[in-house]
């Protein structure tokens, strides 16, 4: 049987990761190299490395680092952020990157992923969706109701689309991809759990693997997002980064609660 | 120690030689049929199609210099389905070193997904490719070895991303359960095989990699 993954998320900018980190056993807690292979003996199962430079210069900076983490690191690894056509994955793809991950470049012209999956195949084809729950009608629990409007939204959650996420998840899952990568925008940063309703209708109507992102605050959180919200595997940045929660601890805790991870 | 890795149209070349390279070596990626022949070790990694790599394989020669390979080979992921005998991906006949036939997985309820994308166990492990993992492992001649270090039974999880397998068969030396068992390794003489990707299956994986280079 397949394991369900844990992938820390490391936000890259001029080659450096930009959440701070309590590492400080690291020779150099921004090092994104080093942090990456510390997760990775920790028992990580994938990373993703998000490249948040706006600059040309920074794309280039970045293109290097991926070279460098594809030397170093023995897991798969995803690398996203500013990816806008098919030249961008071909150079992060023979830079060494396993998966890339594309957002609003999808939203703007959806045959990118066709192209994607054409060209490269669609196991290296992640979509990242970000989408927000535009309906006050919540659970007591702060959860949003699956049926109320999800909309989808670009450039980093800062410009609404007219497009509908389950809608768009099936777009995308008939287009070609690999994988979905769905943030809730109600949950992230919020640390109150991932938006398992909503990811279970996902995982139950798609025929390609869900990643839940956003809302991890606790080991608890991650068991519900795979028991309750039926995820394929789970993303998360500073519960890693800050050590609230270490990745052998919440292995531990799943595997007694019954969940298949890889130990 | 001279690792040759076969170059071709398949992608996921450029891990495999970063993996190889981790283990202190530095391996020649080449097409050359006189530069694949002479080396100690030879990998036959990738990720694509059936057909359009037989196709290239087939243009380029390189058929007749893989079949022909004396020294110990290692075929990952596409490489070992291209050493069976048939693939059911667009009906390609592949080189045919495994007697065995290359299915498409069938999924039976909705948790199977197809590509099967992530970390699953090898289980059943029958060769020395295996040393060191695993609660006991047999070598080639099926004597069983003591464990060589890792103790506890614990499960081997490597990472898989393929759509087409290789049910059981004489030449199974690892099983993987993924909608039915089926083989997630195969050895034949001097042919080893993975379907899964060493090179991205940490320490499980680079340990396997290394048992491969130390074959005696």
């Amino acid at each position: 049987m397949l394991a369900k993954r844990i992938i820390p998320c490391l936000d890259i900018k001029d080659g450096q990761t930009v959440k701070g980190t309590n590492f400080l056993n690291l020779r150099e807690a921004g090092d994104p190299i080093e942090l990456g292979k510390m997760y990775s003996e920790q028992g990580a199962d994938e990373l993703v490395y998000l490249d948040i430079t706006a600059s040309h210069e920074g794309r280039k900076t970045f293109t290097e680092l991926v070279k460098r983490i594809a030397l170093e690191i023995n897991i798969p690894f995803t690398v996203g952020g500013g990816i806008n056509e098919l030249k961008d994955v071909d150079r992060l793809l023979n830079a060494g990157a396993d998966k890339v991950s594309v957002n609003s470049a999808a939203l703007r012209r959806p045959e990118l992923i066709d192209e994607i999956a054409r060209n490269f195949g669609s196991q290296v084809c992640v979509v990242a969706i970000d989408a927000k729950c535009e309906d006050d009608n919540v659970h007591e629990n702060g959860d949003p109701r699956i049926d109320g409007e999800w909309r989808c939204y670009v450039n980093g959650g800062r410009v609404p689309t007219e497009y509908n996420l389950f809608s768009w998840a099936k777009e995308v899952n008939e287009r070609g991809a690999g994988e979905i990568l769905f943030t809730s925008m109600n949950h992230d940063g919020v640390k109150r759990g991932f938006a398992d309703a909503a990811l279970r209708k996902l995982a139950d109507t798609l025929t390609i693997p869900v990643i839940a992102s956003g809302g991890a605050g606790t080991k608890e959180h991650f068991r519900d997002t795979f028991v309750n919200g039926h995820s394929d595997a789970a993303l998360a940045a500073s519960v890693f980064h800050f050590g609230e929660i270490p990745i052998p601890e919440l292995k531990q805790y799943l595997m007694a609660e019954g969940v298949n991870v890889r130990m | 120690m001279n690792v040759a890795i076969v170059k071709y149209n398949a992608g996921n070349i450029g891990s495999v030689e970063n993996a190889v390279r981790r283990l202190g070596i530095e391996p020649t990626v080449t097409d050359v049929p006189e530069l694949i022949c002479g080396a100690d070790r030879v990998i036959f990694p990738g990720q694509g199609e059936a057909r359009s790599t037989m196709a290239y394989l087939k243009a380029h020669r390189l058929d007749e210099v893989i079949v022909g390979l004396k020294q110990p080979v290692l075929g990952i992921c596409i490489g070992m389905q291209l050493l069976c005998r048939h693939s059911e991906e667009q009906d390609t006949d592949c080189l045919g070193v495994f007697d065995a036939e290359v299915k498409r997985f069938v999924p039976k309820v909705h948790e199977d997904k197809v590509p099967q994308m992530g970390w699953n166990t090898i289980e059943d492990l029958k060769s020395p490719l295996f040393a060191g993992l695993g609660k006991s492992v047999a070598d080639a001649e099926g004597t069983m070895m003591a464990n060589g270090g890792k103790g506890g039974g614990k499960p081997d999880f490597v990472y898989f991303v393929h759509s087409y397998y290789v049910p059981l068969c004489d030449a199974t030396i690892a099983t993987t359960n993924y909608i039915q068992p089926y083989s997630s390794a195969l050895h034949k003489g001097n042919f080893y095989a993975t379907q899964f990707h060493p090179e991205k299956s940490g320490t499980v994986g680079e340990r396997i990699l290394k048992n491969f280079i130390e074959l005696v």
